[in-house]
């Protein structure tokens, strides 16, 4: 291989991209090292286990990578302003789209659930970590190299170019000969392991470490929207991990499972491509559900309404998700019958969700609504995820989809449903929960000005969409003839990704305002919250609860409040935390060495990198490692000092 | 005033979908009672929504303009609710009924399109063999023997049987005015029915992604009176050459081409993969996978 198939050349926005990743790293590499801060850096969150640590980590990069896909996505929409427009080539759209869906999804939304999960379930259920905290720290450094793994492929060999679906025999070594979708099947697959383990963490975090008291019927929303989640992680992951390995073998040692000569079928893929990216719609949704179950109830001052329906409905979601992937290829002929039992199993899927819309109306019934900035999001969530679910009903429909499909009506309706559901969601989680983790909240005025900028531009941009699908637009089109008569909309919608763009800055300038300027928060409760994360001082002590609570309702610490009564009881007692542990970090560098070895089918590097791999699981099994118990006297300190007592 | 904000832009934007339908967007403009069946299906499921939508959004002005804090008495404290039977009962109650009136509307005309139109029942299809390589497509009217590429002309008021297959990666055949869109893959052949009623020139294209020169995969559908469509295969019997296998050959090498018309259909040296030639074959029981393991994806059966 030649340094110019090995480097992506000839592009100047890669120049200019690689040049700057250079700059970033040598600045980053120089000021860890002037400020002494690379002892910090190791000691403080290389090797964590602490989950709130992971889960600002998991934020931080899911930020990152909000910016790496929303730059993808301006880029899309600049090219697509104009007819005939020459900024981007083909084959440079082409990997755009794909990286954008891929980051968007994979290494934005999904990651920004789990940094909040990780942030807040521990401190919702009362207990004082994750049921295996270095586990937790392996899932994040997977994630952390499997996304790393990804973005270098646009300038080191190219990135992946089929689409985020990869269909065959489109992404088989045949039709995309370069290695851009040897990453896909690698970065995903290095990163997807990391969810699975997530997951199960999840699930037995939340089954087997709840407070005492606590039933599961007393369990705050998110909880409850995590808990299932996580089982939906458990199911579907699995389906992913064997169609990418049987992908990679397919590109890269010649099995034909999926590509087209000697018997391999493509839409085998596309079924084992939805039978875990149906799902995985849900895994970034059903949390949101979640987070705007807590914003909503919180700022109208009431307790949910409906709870049990909702908890049945999202039960009722997660069944379902996995009854309507064939909904994703209604165009591949199987006839009457087969499209039809779909098309119903989809819509009723509407059905559990309209329960929770309505339960969510009434929760503001009779509520005392105040608009922060993260009930604005919640709020605004409600009338255009209502949009993105009847549009949705409507592609539900198997005979309308057949003029729907592939068009940009179905680009409209995800984003739709997406941007509403999941990215509202987590920047409104993040606002909401961001002063327990710091300590101080975030400028509110800022922050709604980044929410209006948000909230308006997102309707400019996508609405468009859906009239230009019903006009015939297919999606994925890199150029199109002034002839079609879609330059005005699409021109429209490129307005309306410039104001999310100066959205999401707002949003970012804030983190640095706020860290700045921002005063600070001693009661631990800035909102008047209603679940046990708030009963703990902010920011949280690493063991989160010095005395565990007990629980007797739901919302107990808000009766609590009410009541003045208190939670914990006794005395303090010596708290045992896990010990940080440098292993996940050196794992994860393994792999991604692992990776990017595969990727280019350097087999005897990859070989050793995988053999570290190993290395460092057999090295566990022998350590012995009891962690470290937190003395009385520390704890005492700690609590006063946090709630701004004088000691 | 933030939910008239979002109230307003929503209406604004319901209002331009809506006035799109008697304008000219392709899928609320059909040429034919395929098209026809999914634009009266589409435009029945749209006002359904809007009902929901239109419940939805006052419910939810009436909220937030009654229950804002602002509003509010400073020490008025909301009771604990914990939600009421009835009412929750009621609203998956008549979403189901939605649900339920919507499926019986898909199943009806999801049948409808998938066959033969109903106004034609009685004639004998006119058979085009429609596949795709990278960049284009190949129609073969094996009826005629004579075949084109990148444009197709069809007879009026005459039903027609689209049967579709790929040389290469997926790809969606759709002629949205004349009907919705299906898959044409390598290993199977898939079948849309459509008939056209009104004489003119259509767009068609490809609308699944596969690779670089996507963007230009489109074909000109055009409907000819049954004089015109006579005359024109006679003309191309006539004048058009004959389409050799080498030529073809060169045909599915990736480009992007004009229209090309011939006098013979590539059907006889290479059959569809439908019958005796349907693909999921798996292993080597078919003698000429021996011969064929050259990479070319045209040798696949």
């Amino acid at each position: 291989m030649k340094w110019d198939e090995f480097f992506v050349t000839g592009e100047p926005m890669i120049y200019a991209a690689m040049v700057s990743i250079v700059l970033v790293s040598v600045a980053i590499v120089a000021g860890l090292t002037y400020f002494k801060k690379w002892g910090y850096l190791w000691r403080n969150w290389l090797t964590t286990v602490d989950h709130k640590k992971i889960g600002v980590m998991y934020i931080i990069a899911a930020l990152l990578m909000l910016f790496r896909g929303g730059v993808d996505a301006l880029l899309m929409r600049a090219q697509t302003a104009v007819p005939d427009n020459g900024l981007l080539d083909g084959q440079h759209y082409n990997e755009i789209f794909t990286t954008h869906g891929l980051i968007m999804i994979l290494f934005m939304a999904m990651p920004f659930i789990i940094g909040l999960m990780n942030v807040v379930i521990p401190l919702q259920i009362g207990a004082r970590d994750v049921a295996f905290p270095r586990l937790n720290a392996v899932s994040f450094w997977l994630f952390f190299f499997g996304a790393m793994l990804l973005n270098l492929s646009f300038v080191i060999g190219g990135s992946p170019d089929a689409g985020w679906s990869a269909y065959f025999p489109l992404a088989s070594s045949e039709f995309s000969p370069t290695v851009g979708n040897n990453y896909y099947s690698l970065s995903l697959q290095i990163a997807g392991i990391g969810t699975l383990m997530t997951g199960i963490n999840f699930l037995v975090t939340i089954l087997k470490m709840r407070a005492p008291g606590m039933t599961l019927m007393k369990m705050p929303m998110f909880t409850w929207s995590i808990l299932i989640t996580s089982v939906i992680i458990i199911f579907a992951f699995p389906v992913l991990t064997v169609a990418l390995a049987l992908m990679m073998l397919d590109r890269q040692f010649g099995t034909q499972f999926f590509a087209m000569q000697n018997g391999g079928m493509d839409m085998l893929w596309a079924n084992l491509f939805w039978v875990w990216g149906h799902p995985e719609v849900y895994i970034v949704i059903l949390p949101a559900f979640g987070i705007y179950s807590e914003i909503i109830s919180t700022f109208a001052r009431k307790n949910l309404y409906g709870y049990k329906s909702m908890v049945v409905s999202m039960v009722a979601i997660s069944l379902l998700s996995f009854l309507v992937w064939v909904h994703h290829f209604y165009t591949m002929g199987h006839g009457v019958m087969v499209n039809s039992v779909f098309s119903i199993t989809t819509m009723a899927i509407a059905v559990p969700t309209g329960v929770k819309i309505f339960n969510w109306l009434f929760t503001l019934r009779k509520g005392k609504i105040s608009f922060t900035s993260p009930m604005l999001y919640a709020l605004a969530f409600i009338p255009i995820f209502t949009i993105g679910g009847v549009t949705g009903v409507m592609l539900a429909m198997a005979s309308a989809d057949y003029q729907y499909h592939n068009t940009m009506f179905l680009v409209a309706h995800f984003h739709y449903v997406l941007i509403p559901g999941t990215v509202f969601a987590v920047i409104a989680g993040y606002h909401y929960w961001f002063p327990k983790v710091f300590g101080f909240r975030l400028n509110e005025k800022l922050a709604k000005w980044a929410f209006w900028f948000i909230a308006i531009s997102f309707n400019v941009t996508f609405f468009p969409l859906f009239i230009l699908g019903l006009n015939g637009m297919t999606r994925r089109m890199y150029t199109y003839s002034a002839s079609t008569g879609y330059g005005p909309l699409n021109m429209l919608s490129m307005v309306g990704a410039v104001g999310l763009t100066i959205g999401f800055l707002l949003l970012v300038y804030n983190i640095y305002w706020s860290t700045r300027y921002a005063k600070r928060d001693t009661t631990g409760d800035p909102w008047d919250g209603r679940s046990l994360e708030w009963s703990t001082p902010s920011p949280v002590p690493e063991y989160n609860f010095a005395k565990t609570p007990v629980v007797t309702k739901l919302d107990a610490f808000w009766f609590s409040k009410k009541e003045n009564t208190s939670l914990t009881e006794g005395e303090y007692e010596p708290i045992h935390m896990p010990n940080n542990n440098g292993q996940p970090f050196i794992m994860g560098v393994a792999f991604f060495f692992f990776g990017f070895f595969m990727v280019f089918s350097w087999w005897i590097p990859a070989i050793i990198a995988g053999l570290v791999v190993l290395g460092t699981m057999a090295y566990r099994t022998f350590e012995k490692d009891h962690g470290h118990h937190i003395p009385v006297d520390e704890i005492e300190r700690t609590e006063k000092a946090l709630r701004g007592e004088q000691s | 005033m933030k939910a008239k904000w979002f109230l307003i832009s929503v209406f604004f934007t319901l209002s331009l979908i809506l006035s799109g339908c008697d304008n000219s967007l392709l899928v609320f403009d059909p040429k034919g009672p395929q098209a026809k069946t999914l634009s009266d299906t589409i435009i029945f499921s749209i006002v359904m929504m809007a009902g929901i939508l239109l419940v939805v959004y006052i419910l939810y002005t009436f909220m937030l303009v009654k229950y804002r804090a602002s509003k509010t008495d400073e020490n008025y404290e909301p009771p604990h609710e914990e939600g009421s039977k009835w009412l929750e009962i009621t609203w998956t109650i008549i979403p189901i009924i939605i649900v339920i009136v919507l499926s019986v509307v898909t199943v009806r005309t999801t049948s409808e399109v998938e066959n033969k139109p109903v106004a034609y029942a009685n004639e004998e299809p006119l058979v085009i063999y429609a596949s795709s390589s990278n960049w284009k497509w190949h129609f073969s009217y094996p009826e005629e023997g004579i075949e084109t590429v990148n444009y197709v002309n069809i007879p009026e008021d005459r039903p027609i049987e689209f049967r579709l297959y790929s040389y290469g990666p997926i790809t969606s055949f759709w002629i949205p005015q004349l009907a919705g869109q299906k898959y044409a893959m390598s290993d199977m052949v898939t079948t849309i029915h459509l008939a056209a009623e009104t004489p003119g020139s259509y767009v068609g294209k490809n609308s699944n992604f596969n690779g670089k020169d996507f963007a230009h995969m489109e074909f000109e559908a055009q409907v000819l009176t049954d004089k015109d469509y006579e005359e024109w295969v006679e003309d191309v019997k006539e004048t058009a050459p004959a389409l050799t296998e080498s030529e073809f050959d060169e045909l599915l090498e990736p480009s992007v081409l004009g229209r090309k018309t011939y006098s013979s259909t590539h059907l006889e040296f290479r059959p569809a993969p439908e019958g005796e030639h349907a693909g999921h074959h798996h292993g080597g029981s078919d003698e000429e996978t021996d011969t064929t393991h050259d990479m070319h994806m045209e040798d696949h059966k």
